[in-house]
This record gives C-alpha cells, structure tokens and sequence, in this order.
C-alpha cells in the first residue's frame, strides 16, 4: 500500500503523460471509428452498394474520444485515487447503517410519490397531455420494476442466474391472449392462469439445470428462451407466428366497468367523462404499480420463511446447504417457479396494455435488459433495483423526447436510435464504476445477536 | 414434390449436404476458438465475441468495397487478402481496446461482472453498427462464381463445390495450423497455456498475465475476423444483427466439443455445421436454429465437460 502511495505523483496532475495517453487513444479511436462510422456504405439507385465519405466525423468523434481520455488522465484518475486514499478507511458500519436508513426513508418517500404520480400528472398537463406520461414512463418503468424484482427472487436471493427470464414472460403474454381471445376469459381469470402456467414452465425449465451452475446455467437458460421464442415464430397454427396476435380484450374493472369505446358500461360513459385513453391508462398505472408491490410485498416476506433462508444459503453456498440437509432440488425449482410466476403476471399484463403480442417481444435483449437492471441495481436489493429500473428504462425513453436537438444536429438526426446504444455503453460503465451496482448495501434476514447492515462484496451474490 | 430425401438422389444430396455443412462448420469453429481460449484462460463467456465477428465482418465489407472502387484492385485474389489482413488487424485492436475498457478493470470482482459487462459490449457493438452503417442489409456482387461438379448422380443430378467453399476450406485450415503453432510452439503460447492452469503461478514465474490476457482475446478476434471476411464472401450479406445467432451457435460449438479446448472447438464446429445442414435439409428447415439450441442444452445438461473437455471438479 506505502509504496503504491508513493509512486503517485504528488504534485498534481502529471499533464505529459495524460496527453501522450490522449493522443495514441485518439489515434486508436480514429483507426476504428474511421471505416466504421467515416466510410459508410450506402446503396445508390442501381442498388449497388457505395461508400460515402464522412472521415471528416470520424476524425471529430476520434477528437472527441482522444479529449475525453486526457481529462480522465489528467483530472479524474488523480482525483479518484486521492479521494479513494481518505475514504478507504472511513466506510464503517454506522456508515453502512445510515445508508440503509436513508434507504428506507427513500423507499417510503417513493411509494408516497408512485401513488399520487398520475394525479399530480393529470393535475399538471390535463387529462389528455397525461396520457403520455402515465404510459410511456410510469406504466413502462413499473413493467420493468415488476420483472426487475421477479428475476431478483431468482438471481439475487438463489444466486441462479437466469438468461432466458424474458420466456416466462411470453408465456404469460401469450397465455392471457391466447386464453381471452378463444375462450372469452377474463383478465382476472386469467391472470392467476398466466401466474400458474409460467411458474409450471419454470418448473419443466428449471429441472433438467439443476446441476448447472454459473455461466453454464446463464447460457443453457439462453438457449431456452431462445426456442420458446423460435417455436412461437414457426408454430403458426398455435401462435400466429411472427404477425403475432392482435385485437386482445382489454382489463375490465373487475367486470363493472369497461374501457372499450363501444361497450355500453364504458367508464367515461357511465360517469359521463370526455371520452379518452386516459382513464384506462391511469387504470393499468395502478394496476401494474400493486402487482409490482405484490411481488415486492412476496418476496419480503418469503425472505423470511424457510424457503427464503434456503435460497439464500443456497446462494452463499450449494456444498454446505446440501450437508445441512437442505433440498437444493425443491429449493432451486421454487426459486424458478416463484420467479416465473411473477414473470407470467407481468406478461399478462403486458399483453392486456398492448392488445399484441408477437415474438418480437421477446427477444433475447429484454432478457438481458431485465438482467442489467437487476445487477446494475444491486442484486438482491429491492431498491436497488427499482433505482435501475427507473435509471436505465426512464433515461431511455426520456431520449424519445428530446426532438428538440434536432434544431442542433439538423433534421435526419433521430435521438430514439441512440437507445439502445446508450443503454449498453451505461451497462458497461455502471459495471466498471460500481460492480456491486447502486445499492451496495445488504440486509441479512438471519442473524446472531444484532441485525447489521452488511456489504454488498460480503454476499455471494452473482457468484454463480 | 420433390423426392431427394426419398432415396433417388439420396447419396448425391447427402454429399452436397456434407460439403455445405463443414463450410459453415469451418466458420463456427474459427469463431468457437475465440470463446474457448478465453473462456479456458478467465473463466469468462465473452458474449460480445458474436457481434465481433458481425464487425469484423463490416470491416471487410468496407475494405473490400475502398479497394475495389476507390483503388481500382482488379484482382479478386489480392483484394480478399488485403481485406483479411486488414480486418484482422483492425478487429485485434478492436478488442484489445474492449478488454482494456470493459473487461481488465473486473478481473477479481464477482464472476457476474465481466459476463454483463460482456452483455453491455454486445449491445453496443451492434447497435454502434446500425446507427453508424445504417440498419439494412450490405449486399456485395459475388467475389466468384466459379462452381466444380465433383461428380453427377446417375440420373444426373450434380454433387458441386464452389470456388468460395474450397477457399474457406483451406483458409481454415491454413489458419488452424498456423494457430496451432504458436499455441504449442511459441513463447506465447506458452505463457497462455501457464495462464490457463494456473494464473498466480505464471505470474510469479515471470510471465506477463494481463499482457497474455490480452493477446489471447486479440487471437481470438484476429480469427473470428477470418470468420467474418469468409462469411462476407460467401454469403454475400452481412447486417448488423448477424452477431447474434452465429455467436450463439459458435458458443454451442465450443460447449459440445468440451471449452477449453482448441480441438475440440473446431470439432464441435464441424459438428454443429453439420447437425445443423442435415437437420435443415431432412427435417425442417424451419426449425434448424431450434436444432442448434437444443444440442446446447442437451450437451450441457448430459454432458457437461464436453467431447474433448476434462471434467470439472468442484473444490470445497
């Protein structure tokens, strides 16, 4: 440690070096990014593929990377170690301790503020301008809080990770559409049906990886979530294929109240509002916000049944659990179960807000944006994972909304096909910057004389 | 109707079936290599190995397309070497600046980190590509058409091989022994294969661990950019999403023939080329990507160490 000190510089930033590092990344970034981005291949009107010209980009971009790279060098790595030299010693366990209190506060402070949102929106921008609002960001997130805190049962508390958790999902979308559409059920019917039917394909899934562990575990689950997806393509007669399936009935308010424009008790109707979507948007708000409460509310309480230590134990360590006479099987198959269950809710929803559902849905990046969010949150931590939630889901679709930098980069410029590029550069540098994610901070359920708040690094989380 | 599967032109079919399956199969072993050799050294499953293959790909497309019409190289022959060289290069420096970024700094953190950093790279890689190159396929006019006829069935029906199946053929293995040189021969490969049994021993006997580390992805990419530049060539398209599935496929390669081990890539390569044609061909064409997923589950659920792998002990 002494001598790892001395050999930083002390006398501030060392500026040669940082610009030497700032030079050769440039030139590194404009030997890549000059094809990629500075010779883009177009196809002309004999269809014939040509290149256009655009080094001059390319060489602004590789400027811009080289820049980035000398502050890094010259400002951030120097402030960042002298800042890790005083701290290193300082976190403490009342520290800890504040942190999860503060966490608390926070977490009740926020479900005050998730209930009134859709008030304080209608309130602000009217009913019609909410519509926006409610949907794309409130309803949208509380999806991915929801399968957020569903995959965290699997990951985060047994420690399996799950790669193919958008294949629940689908299974509960499609059962919901597939069920309503040609048996003329309803949502509420329905949905513990969807609850049932994925946690059962949990179950089938989940037996033959039982002896798989980590990576192998993470691919073979891949692999399943990649033929569920593949057969709903190509069974056609069953699925309807890659069209997918359309015109799915709508949530009734338990059967009172109806939101089809046509239907006689409509609920604008009945209570002789202006007609709009926004009342039924504001409806599927709270729906899907207790559903999310409902598997948080589950999953705190299952932490501390038996069943809840067990997957704990499971996840610090399979070898010592079996010994202490814990039935990994049944162990490792709820822990899949519970977690698709809760998946097969949210696909039922999710078919029930869409009115569609076809496979595109469910491609393999949903399953890794689920998993992002859960890790990027801090796995096992409710909290944590609804921060990343909000953090990756809401920051990606506030782009949708920023046209107004079309009036700077001109107007081909299209900020929404940023998305996804921008969600996979924030996966990478949240990893590199906080591996333990946001919340780094654990609770344990069990222990000895006094509940303590541990670190993340402590818990064998994602260690496979 | 057609009655190949029948019986009539039964071997002529299989043959043609072969010969295209250990094409491809070629090209998934060069890509399964990359997966193994790191998964072998860090433990790692390099997820963003299939969207660097899709790269690779488009470097060649680029370089192909500057060289033919922006300095008018006439002869086929020179320009695919070029271009191999070239994305080869271009593709090691790809990677040896991704490790830097994304995956050294998470050497020693819990096992899940470089695995979703790794996530994190292949979402980038491939979305950099449509935004920067545009979403729609790249077609380029076939580098040859030249086509053998090995020998005609009885009722004529012809058993073929083109020039471009021929190329990857003995591109792949040219490589394939190249690689095996400097795996067992070189100082390199040396060090890596210290680096693979046991890190902490190498380092204390001098060798340079993060600097083999390095090159042991740069190696990998450098061959699954030869993957890239014979699939640009033969295929005749590439897009942006092609990482995906190829990547998957390749990683299923490398599980079958037991990871970690380098023959046992390009024989689950082979394998994985070839289950996948046959299936295609006398099954259902339909359902071929399923085929390849569930030899993945099956080998890994039944077999987890693989044709070629050691098992696995796990130390309490």
């Amino acid at each position: 440690m002494s001598t790892q000190a001395k050999s930083l510089p002390q006398g501030g930033p060392d500026f040669g070096q940082a610009l030497k590092d700032g030079v050769i990344v440039a030139i590194i970034a404009f030997a890549l990014l000059g094809p990629l981005v500075g010779l883009r291949t177009d196809q002309n009107m004999a269809n014939e593929l040509i290149i256009q010209n655009r080094l001059g980009l390319a060489a602004i971009l590789s400027a811009i990377v080289g820049a980035g790279r000398f502050l890094l060098s010259a400002f951030v790595y120097p402030w960042l170690t002298a800042r890790g030299r005083k701290t290193k010693a300082a976190v403490t366990l009342a520290e800890l301790e504040t942190r999860a209190t503060r966490a608390r506060h926070l977490s009740i402070g926020g479900l005050a503020f998730l209930f009134v949102y859709p008030v304080l929106i209608i309130s602000l921008v009217g009913v019609q301008g909410s519509i926006k609002w409610v949907d794309n960001f409130g309803v949208q997130i509380l999806i991915y809080v929801m399968l957020g805190w569903g995959l965290n049962i699997v990951i985060g508390l047994a420690g399996l990770l799950d790669l193919g958790y958008v294949a629940f999902y689908a299974v509960g979308a499609y059962s919901y559409a597939l069920l309503a559409i040609n048996f003329h059920l309803s949502f509420w019917v329905l949905l513990p049906v969807a609850g049932i039917l994925a946690a059962f394909w949990g179950l089938i899934l989940g037996f033959p990886v039982l002896r798989l562990r980590g990576d192998y575990l993470a691919i073979v689950t891949l692999a399943f979530g990649e033929i569920i997806r593949l057969v709903l393509i190509n069974w056609k007669a069953f699925s309807g294929g890659s069209a997918g399936i359309s015109s799915i009935p709508k949530v009734t308010l338990f059967g009172l109240y109806s939101f089809d424009v046509s239907a006689p008790n409509n609920f604008a109707k009945v209570f002789h509002l202006a007609a709009s979507s926004a009342y039924y948007k504001v409806f599927l708000y709270y729906l899907i916000l207790l559903l999310a409460l409902l598997t948080a509310f589950v999953t705190m309480r299952l932490r501390r049944l038996p069943i809840g230590r067990a997957w704990e134990a499971l996840r610090e360590d399979e070898v010592a659990c079996r010994s202490l006479g814990i039935n990994t099987t049944n162990t490792k198959l709820t822990a899949f179960a519970i977690g698709a269950m809760f998946g097969g809710f949210a696909g039922s929803f999710f078919a029930a807000r869409q009115g569609f559902v076809s496979p595109e849905s469910f491609i393999f990046m949903e399953s890794a944006v689920i998993v992002a969010i859960v890790v990027l949150g801090g796995m096992g931590s409710m909290i944590g994972v609804a921060l990343a939630a909000v953090a990756m889901i809401g920051g990606t679709e506030l782009l949708r909304e920023l046209s107004f930098l079309k009036a700077v980069f001109g107007n081909d410029f299209n900020p929404d096909q940023y998305r996804m590029l921008l969600f996979g550069l924030a996966m990478v540098i949240i990893m590199v910057w906080k591996p333990r994610g946001f919340v780094s901070v654990r609770q344990p359920t069990a222990f000895l004389f006094r509940r303590k708040t541990v670190s993340g690094d402590l818990v064998k989380e994602g260690h496979g | 109707m057609r009655v190949t599967a029948g019986g009539l032109y039964f071997m002529e079919v299989f043959v043609q079936q072969v010969i295209n399956g250990i094409t491809i199969g070629s090209l998934y072993g060069l890509i399964a290599i990359g997966y193994t050799m790191v998964f072998g050294i860090i433990g790692m499953v390099n997820f963003a190995h299939g969207d660097v293959f899709m790269v690779s790909a488009f470097f060649a497309l680029i370089f192909l397309l500057l060289l033919t019409s922006w300095f008018g190289i006439a002869s086929v022959t020179l320009a695919l070497i070029l271009v191999m060289v070239i994305s080869m290069v271009l593709t090691g420096l790809l990677v040896w600046a991704i490790e830097r970024i994304a995956y050294a700094p998470l050497r020693g953190s819990f096992r899940l980190a470089p695995l979703i950093s790794a996530i994190g790279m292949s979402i980038v890689l491939s979305n950099f590509v449509q935004v920067a190159q545009g979403p729609r396929n790249k077609p380029i006019p076939p580098v040859t058409r030249e086509v053998y006829t090995l020998w005609q069935g009885p009722t004529g029906y012809p058993v073929n091989i083109s020039l471009k199946q021929i190329i990857i053929w003995v591109v792949t293995a040219l490589l394939l022994a190249a690689f095996w040189y400097v795996v067992q021969k070189t100082a390199l490969g040396r060090a890596q294969r210290a680096c693979e049994q046991d890190r902490k021993m190498a380092s204390l006997l001098g060798v340079n661990v993060d600097r083999t580390i390095s090159l042991t992805f740069v190696i990998g990419a450098a061959l699954a950019a030869v993957a890239g530049t014979l699939f640009l060539m033969y295929y005749g398209v590439v897009v942006f999403s092609d990482g995906f599935t190829p990547g998957v496929k390749a990683f299923t390669a490398a599980v079958l023939g037991g990871i970690g081990s380098l023959p046992g890539a390009v024989l689950g390569g082979l394998l994985i080329g070839l289950i996948e044609t046959l299936w295609g061909q006398y099954v259902s064409a339909d359902y071929q990507n399923v085929a390849a997923f569930s030899i993945l589950v099956i080998v890994l659920i039944f077999m987890p160490q693989g044709l070629l792998g050691r098992p696995e002990v796990e130390k309490v």
